[in-house]
């Protein structure tokens, strides 16, 4: 664990020095490019850039999530079981359509800009949210369904108090997969106007520039691997708070 | 009191409960005795409305239940579930609280209400109230389990083997801490067991079920000396029959006047009891005391006429 940490630490550090002072790495970029080429991007603010990338992101999960929970939910009581199928098929389409797509789609209904690639992140984001919500949901031990009822509790207090927070770190596992697909699926955002790390990816694709490549590639990378590390870690301490590991084994 | 109204549960057309009636008389307990899948578990559930019966009424207090919200209800029951059931993301402090919180008593009267529980299941609260349901034992989440079901002091109390979990040691003490309160606070308590003493011991009736039905509903003394059926007889242990019939009487309601040799015997045992020690130390009879008094005696011949079926 303890090397670990230090790693994804260091990996930070380098992280937001190459946002913040760029110029700090020309020399090492230096080395993927020809002597006429700029080492650094330098027609946009890597850090206004990365915040755009990762604003987007967080907009359309935030999004998938509401959405995904809320059907999840709804398909698992009582009065929703009818609709179980026809959510699963929805949030299957969202998953099967290629997000290059549904941008080509959305172009000439939403226009260039940041919201053809809201809407393509967001359907791409809704499966794994919602059926790993719907098993969480569904595989809760029969005991604790039992007392909860048993207790007195209303349907509401058993969803809020019992299914969702026993559910939780089931429902993270989903969003950590969708964010870390939509940290990736952003970059084609870029070929519809959407500010994202693509936009630094593209320019050095059409100059035949590796730095810049390699730059947004970089900084995508390292963010998707310490978003998932941190999600990791939270879904495991929530797992250890809901009685599933003691905290002697951890 | 619970009227229980030919009572029907069926699953996919077969009955699992079929055609129960009794009526359970307020402050007494009830153990519901009887084979695995015999529907003892399903019998309960009825009675706070987690199972709603295929036909017939049950009815607290002249009350059909249909008329009562679940929720509301089960607020007004007790309920220890088989296998304790807590809430693993919640402590154990909050699992015995869940009752009253829901129904909004103050903080304060929560936080006495769940030290007064751990103390009488002797769970120092210092130690337990902030731990988790998997940092306990077996043992220790089945008494956490009764605790939370006995947390907003329940008129009504339904337990599904409770005490299946405890050794034997701690299922003594467990058993005395349930007469004790039920005595104290007159709560009517329906329970499910396996366990044909822990039956006779707790309850003022037993309730015998065999596939669904109900054989017999009656005082243990009568159950124990006129079965309804084989199958109670069976289930009772033909040979066990005269001892377990002593076990019902304490010594202080058989007294013989008159002396005798050796250690005194406490009026509050039973005349089991009473029978073991005098087979024990090869004596035909013994002094009995009473609050540090000799009050009387008893005698192998008088325990020999009292565990004779009753005529
Ligand atoms: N929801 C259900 N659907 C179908 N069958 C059920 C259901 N619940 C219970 N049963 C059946 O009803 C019968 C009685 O079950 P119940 O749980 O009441 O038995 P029990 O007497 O409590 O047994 P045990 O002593 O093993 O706890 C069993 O055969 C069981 O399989
Ligand atoms: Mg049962």
């Amino acid at each position: 664990m303890k090397p670990g940490l230090l790693l994804r630490v260091f990996a930070l550090a380098l992280l937001i020095v190459l946002l913040v002072a760029p110029q700090a790495f020309r020399d090492f970029f230096a080395l993927f490019v020809r002597p006429t080429q700029p080492p650094i991007y330098t027609q946009g603010n890597l850090l206004d850039i990365t915040l755009s990338h990762l604003m987007i992101v967080a907009i359309a999960i935030g999004l998938s999530t509401m959405v995904a929970v809320s059907l999840a939910i709804l398909v698992t009581r009582p009065f929703g079981a009818e609709f179980l199928p026809l959510s699963r098929a929805i949030a299957n389409v969202g998953q099967t359509f290629p997000p290059v797509a549904v941008l080509a789609l959305a172009v000439p209904m939403l226009g260039f800009g940041t919201a053809p690639t809201l809407v393509a992140l967001f359907l791409y984001g809704l499966l794994p949210i919602f059926e790993n919500t719907l098993t969480g949901l569904t595989t809760l031990p029969e005991d604790v369904m039992e007392a909860s009822r048993g207790v007195g509790m209303t349907g509401w207090q058993r969803l809020t108090q019992v299914e969702l927070p026993l559910a939780l770190p089931i429902i993270l596992a989903g969003i950590r997969l969708s964010t870390v697909i939509a940290l990736a699926t952003a970059t084609i955002g870029s070929t519809v106007a959407a500010r994202t790390l693509g936009e630094v990816i593209i320019a050095g694709l059409t100059t035949g520039n590796t730095a810049f490549v390699l730059q947004g590639g970089l900084i995508v990378g390292v963010l998707a691997v310490l978003i998932y590390d941190s999600l990791s870690a939270l879904e495991k301490w929530l797992a250890r708070r809901t009685g599933r590991l003691t905290r002697a084994d951890a | 009191m619970i009227e229980i109204d030919s009572i029907v549960k069926t699953y996919e057309g077969v009955p699992v409960v079929d055609a129960v009636s009794m009526t359970i008389q307020p402050h007494t307990i009830c153990a519901v005795v009887g084979t695995s899948g015999s529907g003892k578990t399903t019998l309960l559930r009825m009675i706070n409305r987690l199972v709603t019966p295929t036909s017939g009424t049950i009815r607290i207090d002249g009350e059909d239940i249909r008329g009562i919200r679940p929720y509301e209800l089960r607020r007004r029951i007790g309920y220890a579930i088989q296998g304790h059931g807590l809430f693993p993301h919640w402590t154990v402090a909050q699992n015995i609280g869940a009752v009253p919180r829901l129904l909004k008593w103050s903080k304060a009267d929560i936080s006495a209400r769940i030290n007064e529980l751990l103390e009488l299941f002797q769970l120092d609260p210092s130690q337990y109230r902030d731990r988790f349901p998997s940092e306990l034992s077996g043992g220790q989440q089945q008494r956490v389990g009764v605790a939370r079901a006995l947390a907003a002091r329940p008129n009504i109390l339904l337990m599904d083997e409770p005490f299946g979990a405890l050794d034997p040691v701690i299922r003594a003490k467990a058993q005395e801490d349930l007469v004790a309160i039920q005595q104290r606070f007159g709560t009517t308590v329906v329970l499910v067991t396996h366990d044909m003493e822990e039956a006779i011991y707790l309850g003022h009736n037993i309730a015998v079920m065999d596939a669904g039905k109900l054989l017999q509903f009656a005082p243990p003394k009568q159950v124990i000396g006129r079965p309804a059926t084989p199958f109670v007889q069976e289930l009772i242990g033909t040979s066990e029959r005269p001892f377990r019939l002593l076990s019902l009487s304490k010594i202080a309601d058989h007294l013989e006047d008159g002396d005798a040799d050796g250690d005194p015997l406490p009026a509050t045992a039973t005349l089991r009891d009473a029978y073991s020690e005098l087979l024990w130390s090869g004596r035909s009879a013994a002094p009995v005391e009473k609050d540090g008094r000799l009050v009387g005696r008893v005698s192998l011949d008088a325990l020999a006429r009292l565990a004779a079926r009753p005529q």
